[in-house]
């Protein structure tokens, strides 16, 4: 639905140009969630506005719904718009105009007659649970009221495609959930496709079906949400779960981490596990098959949309020929492993 | 008071509701689109001219900075084509409006650079047109802001148009000046005074009463 082929963006130009996007490759199926994250300046906005050519990039081809918008004239891309709905993070209300009328402004500008815009607007109204707000204005309604106000006016003009620019980072955790709850919704009643860039794991894990990690311009990992959650490819996926899961190896044993295994040292592993592994009794397993003793110094259970993911960081203590044992045992039963470091047998 | 002194204030009150409605009227017919074009030629703005904005912009703040009284003088010739005489009310009206033009102008720029980004942002993303950006988002989200500018130029004018008498103009300045001042009547200057006093005032009342109906923030 949404293809981007070797988009790239540069800012400015000579010594102080800024590439913002770096040859994006990026391909949004009809009908799915697609969350891009990345850290703040990484390039999130700079992706999601080039996708309905608010942005227009320095090279590359933006596909939306089959139809090539770079090489479009002016009309012809305002007419393509109607496709691309998007929201924001502050709403981009218009102060000056009732729920109704904002909602009423795409259809508007489609030169829609009254009677139509009308029956067009009522429903969604409904839909996003507004229909005692028409007449408010914007200044008398809540965050999440308002990002529920341009949900409805970007759904206005039934568009095939929903650009999401941070829409949950202006709320809190309960109004984000409503609103995620309310665009999972639409998606899945109205088969609607959505792109949504934000920086909050939480964002991705509870509504997306595929994810993309872009850091400085570049899309560097993309995967199934399970899949990034269980087992991120790069270092700043693995930065991105840990702090969404609060995991972090104790201070006190991060110092201690040797990188080469010694003769006397003990490895340190992460363990994540999904479906069945996560109710096999692991350690239990590990002591009475390889002799190895675990001392699990941090252990999570999650659950990722249908999965659980169980999540532990354990020292294995036992010989080098038993632990090396150990971590081909648990290899081998669909674990993903990885070894922190070492730490001093008797330290 | 005579009844003819009365009727001298009463047509010097008239004449300066006239002089002033008019070219207030003019002014905002013609320093609204002068400053939304002046917004909306800006660099990364919808109709980015950089040129044709620093053209604009330069235009617009010579007819700021020349003072009044000077401007009244210089365009004289400009004012008896326009009105086909040089002295009267009529002849007035053509420099004040020529002054108010470029001051609604810069008024009506700095109320639509209040306007979040975010707005206009969001209508391009809906396919609005320029034309439909100005009229849908930015003249509607700009109301109160103009309104405001609007009844500080009406109030700037009828100060203004107290020194219309230099080209005959009439109107309370006028009076005031030649009676008050320069006969020493103290109560015709006090009438005048006053008159102006509550002329201010009724704008000023009525503009905020029309920004309060336009605000929804
Ligand atoms: N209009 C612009 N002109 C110049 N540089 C820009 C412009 N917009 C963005 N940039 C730069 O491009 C880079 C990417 O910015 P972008 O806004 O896409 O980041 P982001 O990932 O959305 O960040 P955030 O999470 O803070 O919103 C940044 O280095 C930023 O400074
Ligand atoms: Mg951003």
């Amino acid at each position: 639905m949404i293809r981007l082929t070797n988009v790239s963006k540069t800012y400015g130009n000579g010594p102080t140009a800024i590439a913002a996007l770096k040859n994006i490759d990026l391909h949004v199926p009809r009908g799915s969630i697609h969350g891009v994250i990345g850290l703040s300046g990484a390039g999130k906005s700079t992706l999601i506005r080039c996708v309905n050519l608010l942005e227009r990039p320095t090279t590359g081809s933006v596909v939306v719904d089959g139809q090539e918008l770079t090489t479009l004239s002016a009309a012809e891309l305002n007419q393509a718009r109607h496709q691309i709905g998007m929201i924001f993070q502050h709403f981009n209300l218009l102060a000056s105009r009732t729920v109704f009328a904002n909602i009423a402004l795409p259809l508007e500008l489609m030169g829609m007659d009254k009677v139509e815009i009308r029956d067009r607007v009522m429903p969604l109204l409904d839909l996003t649970g507004l229909e005692d707000k028409a007449d408010k204005y914007p200044a008398e309604l809540s965050g999440g009221q308002k990002q529920r106000v341009a949900i409805a006016r970007a759904l206005a003009s039934r568009p095939k495609v929903l650009l999401c620019d941070e829409a949950t980072s202006a709320l809190d955790p309960q109004t984000t959930g409503s609103i995620l709850e309310l665009l999972q919704d639409i998606n899945r009643k109205l088969g609607l496709t959505i792109l949504l860039i934000t920086h909050e794991m939480e964002v991705v894990k509870t509504i997306c079906h595929r994810v993309g990690l872009i850091s400085a311009g570049e899309l560097v990992e993309e995967a199934d949400v399970g899949d990034f959650f269980t087992a991120p490819r790069t270092r700043l996926g693995r930065e991105f779960l840990n702090d969404f899961l609060e995991l972090e190896p104790p201070k006190a044993l991060v110092e201690r981490l040797e990188e080469a295994a010694g003769e006397h040292t003990h490895p340190v592993v992460r363990l994540a596990f999904t479906g069945d592994a996560v109710s096999t009794p692991l350690v239990s397993r590990l002591a009475r098959e390889c002799g190895v003793d675990v001392s699990i110094l941090q252990a999570k259970v999650e659950s990722i949309q249908d999965r659980t993911l169980g999540l532990m960081i354990a020292e294995l203590i036992g010989t080098p020929d038993k632990t090396r044992e150990a971590l081909a045992y648990l290899e081998s039963h669909d674990l993903h492993v990885e070894v922190l470091g070492h730490v001093q047998r008797d330290a | 008071m005579s009844s003819a002194m009365l009727n001298l204030i009463l047509k010097a009150t008239l004449d300066t509701l006239y002089m002033v409605g008019v070219s207030g009227l003019v002014a905002a017919l013609l320093g609204v689109p002068l400053g939304v074009l002046l917004y909306i030629t800006r660099p990364r703005q919808i109709l980015a001219k950089p040129l044709t904005n620093q053209v604009l912009g330069v235009i617009t703040n010579i007819g700021r900075s020349v003072p009044f009284i000077i401007l009244m003088v210089a365009i004289i010739p400009f004012t008896r084509m326009i009105v086909g005489t040089s002295i009267g009310t009529n002849a007035a009206i053509v420099p004040l409006t020529i002054a108010a033009i470029p001051f609604v102008a810069r008024l009506v720029e700095g109320a639509l650079n209040e306007i979040p980004p975010g707005l206009i942002e969001a209508a391009q993303s809906m396919g609005a047109t320029p034309y439909q950006i100005i009229t849908k988002v930015l003249l509607p989200e700009a109301k109160s802001g103009i309104v405001t500018g609007l009844t500080i130029t009406v109030v700037t004018l009828i100060s203004y148009s107290a020194m219309a008498g230099a080209v005959g103009g009439g109107g309370l300045g006028d009076l005031g000046i030649r009676y008050g001042y320069n006969r020493f009547d103290p109560l015709i200057m006090l009438i005048t005074v006053a008159i102006l006093v509550v002329m201010v005032q009724g704008f000023q009342s009525l503009g905020d009463h029309l920004v309060r109906k336009a605000d929804h923030k």
